[in-house]
């Protein structure tokens, strides 16, 4: 269908050139008319401070001296000595390599059994997605720490399991675990994106597999991962940004300092407190670099990745 | 549907698989009450807990207070610092409600011409508003930072508030050019046979139509303003200005100890408006963020 719009296009143009380039133009004027706003956005707070930041990045800036440039001395600094870094960089790591999947595991298994329900999926999808609405917010942090607190809700239920380690709040192995676990609980929004997806796969699909005798576990493999692939590598990509950036949850629950240990010293919260508590905005912005790397290197893997796994429905492969 | 015309070929085999999914979807109903439980439980515990004295915090580890009180309240009220919790409330809601007008505006501008005017360049500036869904925020909050500070706008509402004039959140421009996408073109058509140019085609045609994403794009931009930390933290600076997460974050640490009472009511207000925007618009609010995962 396509084909022949492009085709009739062609042809269209080619007898009524000037009258097209005409329109063309007027089309052109039109349409950065009205992206006006987003222009200035774009390229005065989004694309200008990118490259700014990159400059600083090399620089020894503290916001009342002009930046002296450096070289790579900050990039030198933060790998040979500075331990909090490496410390911040670990844990950061730590929370995005495990929350990330398990996140998009328990999202896409509750959308499965959603999907298979007829009555109340309605009601299941709003709880589940409740906090993914307010999990970033000041007040679940807050209520998180008494959650994780000796004798909170966690703790009591533990024991009564008889598992006794008390509060996690404050232990160093635990910490992390506790974020993940905020993250988990906030598996509603790729829950919904994924329900989305599996609403669209057809029908035919399943019907045909049964018949040649798939299993639910073989559908599962055969088909419902291939159809859905384009969506969870979408969800995969998004939230692993997400999960470099958060920062209220461990400001808060470390009263701003990161610990125990530096295990909540998230690195959102360590450039902030590079920047904007020590003003080594120079470093900061090299620490906030070396985030975008990390992240780019990861969406290049997973796009690169993404030709072997990710499948779009009608598209020969 | 696909049961149907499976039993009308194989009556014996779907009969059992019928029986067989009725188990099934016993089970998956367990599962899942369960599951909203646990997933719903940190939310009842905060109403609850809001309402124990201060004194019971530490002795009573159970759910409900024993002598259920409404002193946190009445201390909250009187607000942190000697300012008011309405003045926290008021401010945010000022701030919040800004950022709506400010989005629904600037993306809906930007929206209408990715959408519908076929413009040069506009591929790569389509692209390029896509890649901004991934850019971490790290590489922003320093230079923004550096240059509302060049222009001595630190401490006012303008850096909460310019991004939201400039369409910079990607997701509100997305939702809204899948919208329009959605919308028949015949409308506009037929609105250009009778000599509308875009302006007009904009006003008249697509924006009455786009009801539904505006109310969706501005429940979003309400709450993820609403609950901002990091903006209002850096550029807030005098407490009289602070929107209720900021302030919510003095409480935390001037009476955490002392007050925890007082803490966990407040966090319960802060949420308040947040909690009734969903339990009105969820449906909304989920189909919004459904679309965000689709191709378009």
């Amino acid at each position: 269908m396509t084909e022949r719009a492009v085709r009739l296009g062609r042809r269209v143009s080619r007898s009524a050139r000037p009258h097209m380039s005409a329109l063309r133009k007027r089309e052109t004027k039109a349409g950065y008319a009205f992206l006006v706003p987003w222009l200035i956005g774009f390229f005065g707070l989004t694309l200008g401070p990118m490259l700014m930041s990159l400059y600083l990045a090399f620089t020894r800036y503290d916001l009342f001296s002009p930046p002296q440039w450096v070289g790579f001395a900050n990039f030198v600094r933060l790998f040979t000595a500075d331990k909090v870094f490496l410390r911040s960089a670990s844990v950061t790591l730590q929370y995005v390599a495990f929350g990330t999947p398990i996140k998009l595991m328990a999202a896409l298994a509750v959308a499965l059994m959603l999907n298979r329900i007829r009555r109340g999926s309605g009601f299941f999808r709003s709880a589940f997605y409740a906090p993914s609405l307010i999990g970033a917010s000041v007040s679940i942090a807050i209520v998180w720490r008494a959650m994780f607190s000796t004798n909170g809700p966690v703790d009591t239920a533990l024991s009564f399991f008889g598992i006794n380690i008390g509060g996690w709040v404050g232990k160093v192995n635990l910490a992390v675990p506790m974020m993940i676990l905020l993250g988990v609980w906030q598996f509603g929004a790729p829950m919904v994106i994924f329900l989305a997806g599996l609403k669209q796969i057809p029908q035919e699909l399943y019907e045909a597999a049964e018949m040649d005798g798939a299993g639910v576990v073989a559908q599962f493999r055969h088909v419902t991962v291939p159809m859905l692939s384009g969506v969870i590598f979408f969800n995969l990509l998004l939230e692993i940004v997400h999960a470099f950036q958060v920062f209220g949850s461990v400001f808060i629950i470390s009263n701003g300092t990161g610990s125990p240990g530096g295990r909540l010293n998230f690195i959102t919260l360590y450039l902030y407190k590079r920047g904007f508590a020590d003003g080594q905005m120079g470093y900061a912005s090299a620490i906030a670099w070396l985030v975008v790397v990390v992240v780019a290197v990861i969406a290049a893997v997973l796009f690169k990745s993404s030709g072997r796994w990710v499948h779009y429905y009608g598209e020969d492969r | 549907m696909s049961l149907h015309t499976l039993g009308r070929k194989r009556p014996q085999a779907s009969r059992r698989k019928l029986a067989r999914r009725g188990i099934g979807s016993v089970i998956l109903w367990a599962v899942l009450s369960l599951s909203t439980l646990v997933v719903l439980y940190p939310l009842v515990w905060l109403v609850a807990a809001s309402f124990k004295p201060s004194s019971e915090f530490g002795r009573n580890n159970g759910l409900l207070a024993w002598q259920p009180t409404l002193a946190n309240f009445v201390k909250v009220w009187g607000g942190i610092a000697g300012i008011p919790l309405s003045t926290f409330l008021v401010n945010s809601t000022l701030v919040a409600c800004a950022a709506v007008v400010g989005i629904l505006v600037s993306s809906s501008l930007a929206a209408y011409a990715f959408a519908r005017v076929s413009f040069k360049g506009s591929k790569i500036f389509f692209a390029a508003m896509i890649a901004t869904l991934f850019v971490p925020v790290h590489v922003l909050i320093i230079p923004q930072y550096v240059i509302f500070n060049w222009t001595g706008l630190v401490d006012t509402y303008v850096p909460l508030l310019l991004g939201k004039l400039l369409a910079v959140e990607a997701f509100f421009v997305f939702l809204m050019v899948q919208f329009i996408r959605n919308i028949p073109r015949d409308l506009d058509e037929a609105a250009r046979i009778d000599g509308a140019g875009h302006p007009r085609i904009f006003w008249s045609i697509i924006v009455p139509l786009m009801r539904p994403a505006f109310i969706t794009s501005g429940i979003f931009a309400f709450i993820w303003t609403w609950n901002d930390f990091f903006a209002p933290l850096i550029y807030l600076t005098s407490p009289e200005k602070y929107t209720m997460p900021v302030a919510l974050r003095l409480f935390n640490d001037a009476t955490s100890t002392s007050d925890y009472g007082a803490t966990v009511a407040a966090s319960f207000i802060a949420l308040l408006p947040v909690l009734g925007f969903f339990l009105f618009f969820q449906r909304l609010l989920i189909q919004g963020v459904a679309t965000q995962g689709l191709k378009g």
